[in-house]
């Protein structure tokens, strides 16, 4: 794992160290029990704290262009496109912004873990991209703000074959467009 | 190296790629980890030379890698042979019979001009005494492997009746991520045995899909090169290329239909909702052939062009689904387990391959369409992409060793299976090629 990756997974931790509520999610396929990035959290043995998201997130640094990685991506479940709680202020952040701001536009990026087949991850990424998508629409972004990619599991964050590398790669990325 | 039309160019400037085919060094080598019970005996004795200098070519060697690689022969070592005869009328039947040989080949490598040979070659069955095959082909310097791969393919045709395909090839993608480097992305073409690599294209976005089209002269794939998905069609001979699609959002998955006239697509149309299409390639008309709001995606065409198969997760997890090839309602086709995806349809239309989740590991599955059963071919945790070959009696796939993406093949019966690991990169998405077209 590269360096840059290595910082990532320490980021989900604190992140999700702060946003776990320390449970693990079922998928709805059955195809056993999935872990979010909370896992990462548990396995790393930082406390399980419950303080509120949106708490620790200031707009004017936490939104728009200058975000940090970690504030402009959204990690979701498997086979999941649901905006998780401890994402939804984050994304709010990034609609709001565009909203006050008209001529910046963002492309948001779709991305699945390895699983599963190639093609139909496309379509998973894709589904992950709108729902950023409508959240951001519901802000008051326009719609020609926004355009979506998926990119599968083209594009790893993590290289690894394991819960933790899956957990980084399901992710939406928030890319702000030159 | 071929040169690029200027008005294609044009299009690409800070782009990467493309082209007709420049050389990898030696990247796949072939391991055989399975095998048939008991493979036939047979000899390959080593070819006869007829020319200037010394042998441009070990044919024979050739030929007796491939049979063997087949899973289905075993040629006898160097070592073992008893005689080194170059025709037939060398050939003597009691000692390869005291051998346990049932076959064997000769032949001579003859230079017909400065650079230009001729493969000659004779199989004879050793039981009953008899000339199964004499042929001559005509081979300059460069196709001297080709020649080879086809001799092999004749042999093993004659034995057991089912076209060879050592003279076919494969299309695969390789990604390689380096820490600090930019990911590179290659459309690879290379024969069927790994080796002649050719790199199509090459990118820092990522390239997916390759599909042969029918006539094999051409390749339609996906590539994220201007950070959205597009769908062109290259031309092998040439490397000359065309963006066939590049609407808004996704475009992906082509497949060709068995005629070439058509490329089935799946578009989302800008609104997020993948469904399949299809796009006459001569009119550029596009028909609809679902509207969903669940996924579709992953056609694959029946060979006689009437139905297409495809990946849907309208009832929840991703199943395979048939309509007819030019729309209409869709039938259920995969009931087993709560995963299957891909599907590939055998030459003989009789089959699918396709990807299944195998209690928690995503493997390679056949489904026989006539008896409706499903039978699992490989135990990897990853397995994906399945092709068929053209004679339908091997699926080339994608599976990870030692954390990276790898090529291996396996019989449909599941019993030879061979891995053809890379040196370097992940590789994935293989695709065999049709039978060539002389």
């Amino acid at each position: 794992m590269s360096v840059k990756n290595v910082l990532l997974v320490l980021m989900m931790v604190v992140l999700a160290g702060c946003a776990s509520k320390g449970t693990k999610e079922q998928d709805d396929l059955g195809y056993g029990t999935q872990s979010g990035p909370a896992a990462g959290a548990q396995s790393g043995g930082v406390s399980q704290g419950s303080v509120g998201a949106g708490s620790a997130f200031d707009d004017s640094a936490a939104a728009g262009p200058r975000a940090s990685a970690r504030n402009r991506t959204v990690y979701f479940d498997f086979d999941s496109d649901n905006i998780k709680a401890e994402y939804r202020e984050i994304v709010a952040g990034h609609g709001r912004y565009l909203a006050a701001n008209p001529g910046v536009k963002v492309r948001l990026e779709g991305n699945t873990d390895e699983r599963g087949s190639r093609e139909y991850n496309i379509g998973l990424g894709e589904r992950r991209a709108q729902a950023v998508k409508q959240a951001l629409l519901l802000q008051g972004a326009a719609a020609s703000q926004l355009t979506t990619v998926s990119y599968g599991e083209e594009r790893p964050a993590a290289t690894g074959s394991d819960e933790e590398s899956w957990a980084l790669n399901r992710r939406v990325e928030i890319v702000y467009v030159p | 190296m071929h040169v690029i039309p200027r008005r294609l160019l044009a299009g690409f400037a800070t782009l990467l790629l493309l082209l007709a085919g420049w050389p990898l060094h030696a990247q796949l080598r072939i391991e055989i980890v399975g095998g048939v019970a008991r493979p036939v005996p047979i000899a390959i004795v080593p070819f006869g030379w007829q020319g200037s200098g010394p042998a441009p070519f070990d044919v024979a060697g050739l030929i007796a890698r491939d049979l063997a690689g087949s899973g289905r022969f075993a040629p006898l070592a160097d070592r073992d042979l008893v005689q080194r005869p170059t025709s037939g009328t060398g050939v003597d039947f009691r000692d390869w019979k005291m051998l346990g040989v049932e076959a064997v080949a000769v032949g001579q490598l003859l230079e017909t001009a400065p650079g230009d040979f001729t493969i000659q070659f004779e199989l004879f069955d050793v039981l009953r005494g008899q000339r199964l095959l004499g042929y001559r082909l005509p081979a300059p310097a460069a196709e001297l492997r080709l020649g080879a791969h086809r001799a092999a393919d004749m042999i093993y045709e004659k034995l057991t009746g089912v076209p060879g395909i050592f003279s076919t090839r494969i299309a695969y993608v390789t990604a390689t991520h380096k820490g600090g480097k930019p990911d590179v992305f290659r459309l690879v073409i290379a024969d069927a045995d790994g080796a002649n690599e050719r790199i199509m294209v090459e990118s820092p976005e990522p390239i997916m899909s390759p599909a042969w089209s029918p006539d094999g002269r051409k390749l339609a794939y996906v590539s994220f090169e201007n950070r959205v998905a597009e769908v062109y069609v290259q031309t092998l001979r040439t490397g000359t290329r065309e963006k066939i699609s590049s609407r808004a959002g996704v475009n992906g998955s082509p497949a060709w239909s068995p005629d070439g006239r058509m490329l089935a697509l799946t578009l989302s149309r800008g609104e997020g909702n993948l469904d399949i299409f299809t796009l006459d390639l001569a009119s550029q008309m596009l028909t609809r052939l679902t509207d969903q709001r669940s996924i579709e995606t992953e056609a694959a065409w029946s060979p006689d062009g009437r139905s297409i198969f495809f990946t849907s997760d309208r009832a929840g997890g991703p199943q395979i689904y048939r309509m007819p090839a030019d729309g209409g309602g869709a039938q259920r086709v995969t009931f087993e387990g709560n995963y299957n995806a891909r599907p590939r349809v055998s030459p003989d239309g009789k089959r699918l391959a396709m990807v299944t989740n195998d209690r928690g590991n995503y493997r390679i599955a056949v489904f026989d369409l006539e008896r409706g059963f499903t039978q699992v071919l490989t135990d990897g945790r990853q397995d994906e992409s399945p092709s068929f070959a053209p004679n339908g009696e091997t699926l080339i796939y994608a599976t990870r060793e030692g954390g990276r993406g790898v090529l291996a093949t396996v019989s449909v019966d599941g019993r030879v299976r061979q891995r053809i690991p890379a040196l370097e990169g992940d590789v994935r998405e293989p695709a065999w090629s049709p039978f060539r077209v002389n």
